[in-house]
């Protein structure tokens, strides 16, 4: 749905984007990561048209965007705040229609969605009177409320509440199942894993990472696998032998966790082989890198590669 | 389009309803009108009644003069002093020797407690002197009416040959010119710093990103700037209709006025003395001044081609404020606080504060070299060119006014793209402190 080729961006003082490219699918959760400084917001001021780049494109459905398309995306930025002297309904209107919505069309659902998220009330106060978490709740409405077809959100959960956090995230699956294309600029790496599908992680102006999550996931597995079982941690780990090494272990309440790294190009089959006898198993899991771990292990690799591999469903 | 037409409505309607606009619109007519009056009240004001005593050593005096009920002035006649102290603990308000030597030496000494105002004093000379001429007069047996002949004064008409014949008021123009000039000053000023504050607001409140996410940053710059000037437009035109309201019910009771003068003879500029001269009395010369003044306003605003000095009091109104505001909109957009806006306003107000000053100058003298010069440098035009417009100066030299006109437009047109360039680098750059010289380097930056 979204492409961008080679988008180049300098400053005078740095170059933020280096010969940035990705591919957003249509209709997933897509995260954007990276370290702060990295240029992600850049690459998003690049994409809402906020700014240019100095080279490169950026492609929407498969033509060069153009300013008619800002009517189909809605941005939320990280640094985000609404005129706060003027009343909630009046502003979240005056937004919608900036947008290109019609009046009543906009007044029409700004109200239902005020239902909705309890905000009925708030209509005509002004926003200074609202608490910090309503004022978040409006400003997520009004980055959707047009029907964005592409929706990009830049920590769309910093300074949320868990409950608001949670609506939030309600909302973004939501519209995904809906069709919209979402694009996630986080840090809130366990967010990465429960939302996205795809990903690309930036780092120091260039793409370090780039691709479907489970599959990224699955290429970092480091063959560890976790084991719970009852009975003596020694007995087991003569049984393991040269199959694997014991990482780390715990015992509580009689049953050990021993995170097992395999070896030798040994699967989990030949472990459980020559283990089974020595104890009793209750279970038996493969570790799958968290992306946490995965965003860390990649950027501080000294030298980052470009990855263009990677873009498969 | 359509997206800048949402800007000014909003920048428009959210200023409109504050409830100091209202004020404003209320309280400035009001204001003016009440100094005006007040002045002209307080000018006229009697301190009170005049009970004077006339010391009439000359024995010319007595029961001679004109009590005036209009200025409250009653005489009491003796031929006895009163000393200092008498007259302090006396009722009486002034005491007048009129020594026995009066009809050579003109000489009266008046005391007082309160310092009368003008008009008492000019009416209790004119009454005394009248008395004293005819005393004099009839002591070496002249005809009072032959001297009245005699001394009749030459009526000294003036005349403008450039105004066809009729007489010019340059000074009272000048004036004029310098009010329009001023007004300008202060509502580009006033406005101008709005357009600032509200860049500033946006930037603070951080929802300057989410609004060039849906329009670019000139447009969300010029939708500001239109949308304050609207605010600055109809604050002036509620200005003129509440003014125009109050003084055409002031005006009525100045033809009322008018009507009731209208029997005293008004000859071409005369002053009280001289009125005094042909022979009418302190009452009479008083209500003659009045109309004079009258007629002066009257044969002013006939004189001046009052559409052309509307058209282009609005012009210049305007295209000051586009010049100043885009560039106080780009100060707004270069700093994060108040505080930093001092560096940038200084040299910028300066050539305002020049312009004024000048245009004092040219009240005196609007032909000078520094008069010309800053009524054609857009900076100062706004300011200058108005005395001239209102003096008549600037229709002599069409050249000179075009001229002024199109580079105030040229000019705006610059700063307001420069601006722009300033602005959507700026509004979205937090934590720098600017200088003159990066914002130089924004100039360049690609949008």
């Amino acid at each position: 749905m979204l492409t961008c080729e080679n988008i180049v961006k300098r400053y005078s003082t740095h170059t933020a984007l280096d010969g940035v490219s990705m591919e957003v699918p249509a209709g997933k959760v897509f995260g954007l990561l990276g370290p702060n400084g990295a240029g992600k917001t850049t690459l998003i001021r690049i994409i809402t048209r906020i700014t240019g780049p100095d080279a490169g494109r950026v492609l929407l459905d498969g033509h060069a965007m153009t300013d008619a398309d800002v009517a189909r995306m809605g941005y939320l930025p990280e640094e985000r705040g609404l005129y706060k002297k003027m009343k909630v309904g009046e502003q979240a209107v005056y937004l919608a229609r900036l947008k290109g919505m019609d009046k009543a069309d906009a007044t029409k659902k700004l109200k239902e969605w005020f239902e909705r998220w309890d905000l009925a009330g708030w209509w005509n106060k002004k926003v200074e009177e609202l608490s910090k978490g309503m004022q978040q709740k409006v400003q997520f409405i009004t980055t959707v409320l047009h029907g964005p077809k592409l929706l990009i959100l830049d920590e769309p959960f910093s300074g949320f509440d868990p409950i608001n956090a949670e609506l939030v995230r309600g909302e973004i699956l939501r519209l995904r199942d809906e069709g919209v294309t979402v694009m996630l600029s986080t840090h809130s790496m366990p967010s990465v894993e429960e939302m996205c599908d795809h990903i690309a992680l930036i780092d120091k102006s260039r793409v370090v990472l780039h691709g479907n999550v489970k599959e990224i996931r699955r290429r970092y597995a480091t063959d560890t696998y976790k084991l719970e079982f009852k009975g003596h941690k020694v007995a087991f780990a003569d049984a393991l032998a040269f199959h694997g090494e014991i990482l780390e272990h715990r015992e509580e309440d009689g049953i050990t966790t021993a995170r097992v790294k395999l070896l030798h190009g040994a699967k989990l089959n030949d472990v459980l082989g020559s283990t089974l006898r020595a104890v009793e198993f209750i279970g038996a899991h493969e570790e799958v890198p968290r992306m946490h771990d995965i965003f860390i292990r990649v950027v501080s690799e000294t030298a980052p590669e470009t990855v263009t591999s990677g873009m498969t469903e | 389009m359509k997206k800048i037409r949402l800007i000014i409505w909003r920048e428009f309607i959210t200023r409109v309803r504050k409830p100091s606009f209202l004020i404003m619109t209320i309280l400035g007519p009001l204001l003016i009108v009440g100094a005006i009056t007040a002045t002209v009240f307080l000018a006229m004001q009697e301190k009170g009644p005049q009970t004077i005593y006339i010391h009439d050593k000359a024995h010319l005096f007595t029961n001679k003069l004109t009590p005036s009920e209009e200025l409250g002035i009653t005489y009491y006649y003796s031929y006895d002093d009163l000393p200092d102290s008498a007259f302090k603990a006396s009722p009486y308000t002034m005491l007048i020797h009129l020594n026995e030597k009066i009809i050579t030496n003109d000489q009266a000494q008046v005391f007082y407690k309160d310092l009368p105002s003008q008009k008492v004093q000019n009416y209790v000379s004119n009454d005394l002197e009248q008395v004293l001429r005819k005393a004099k007069l009839a002591l070496d047996s002249v005809d009072v009416n032959s001297y009245d002949r005699y001394s009749k004064p030459l009526k000294f008409e003036l005349f403008d040959i450039e105004k066809g014949g009729k007489r010019s008021y340059d000074e009272v123009k000048a004036v004029l010119g310098f009010a329009f000039g001023y007004l300008i000053f202060i509502f580009v000023f006033v406005y101008g710093v709005q357009v600032m504050r509200g860049v500033m607001e946006e930037k603070q409140n951080r929802i300057v990103e989410v609004l060039v996410s849906s329009v670019t940053p000139f447009q969300l710059m010029m939708g500001k700037i239109v949308g304050v000037a609207m605010v600055g437009l109809t604050q002036f035109l509620l200005w003129i209709l509440i003014t125009s309201v109050l003084s055409t019910v002031g005006m009525g009771f100045a033809k009322d006025r008018m009507a009731e003068l209208a029997a005293a003879q008004v000859p071409g500029q005369a002053t009280v003395q001289l009125q005094q001269e042909i022979g009418m009395t302190p009452g009479e010369a008083q209500a003659s001044e009045d109309a004079q003044d009258l007629k002066i306003a009257f044969e002013l605003w006939d004189d001046l081609p009052v559409a052309r000095i509307i058209g282009l009091f609005l012009f210049y109104f305007l295209g000051g404020y586009l010049l100043y505001s885009s560039m106080l909109a780009a100060i707004g957009a270069a700093v994060d606080a108040e505080s930093d806006t001092q560096q940038f306003m200084f040299p910028i107000t300066i050539p305002l504060m020049v312009g004024i000053f000048i245009a004092q100058t040219a009240v005196y003298n609007p032909d000078g070299p520094a008069v010309f010069w800053s009524s054609i440098i857009p900076l100062t035009s706004p300011v200058v060119m108005m005395i001239r417009v209102a003096t008549g100066n600037a229709f002599e030299h069409p050249v000179h006014l075009v001229l002024s006109m199109v580079l105030l437009v040229a000019a705006f047109i610059l700063t307001t793209w420069l601006a722009g360039r300033i602005y959507r680098t700026g509004i979205l750059m937090y934590g720098k402190k600017v200088s003159w010289k990066e914002l130089g380097k924004w100039l360049f930056y690609r949008g």
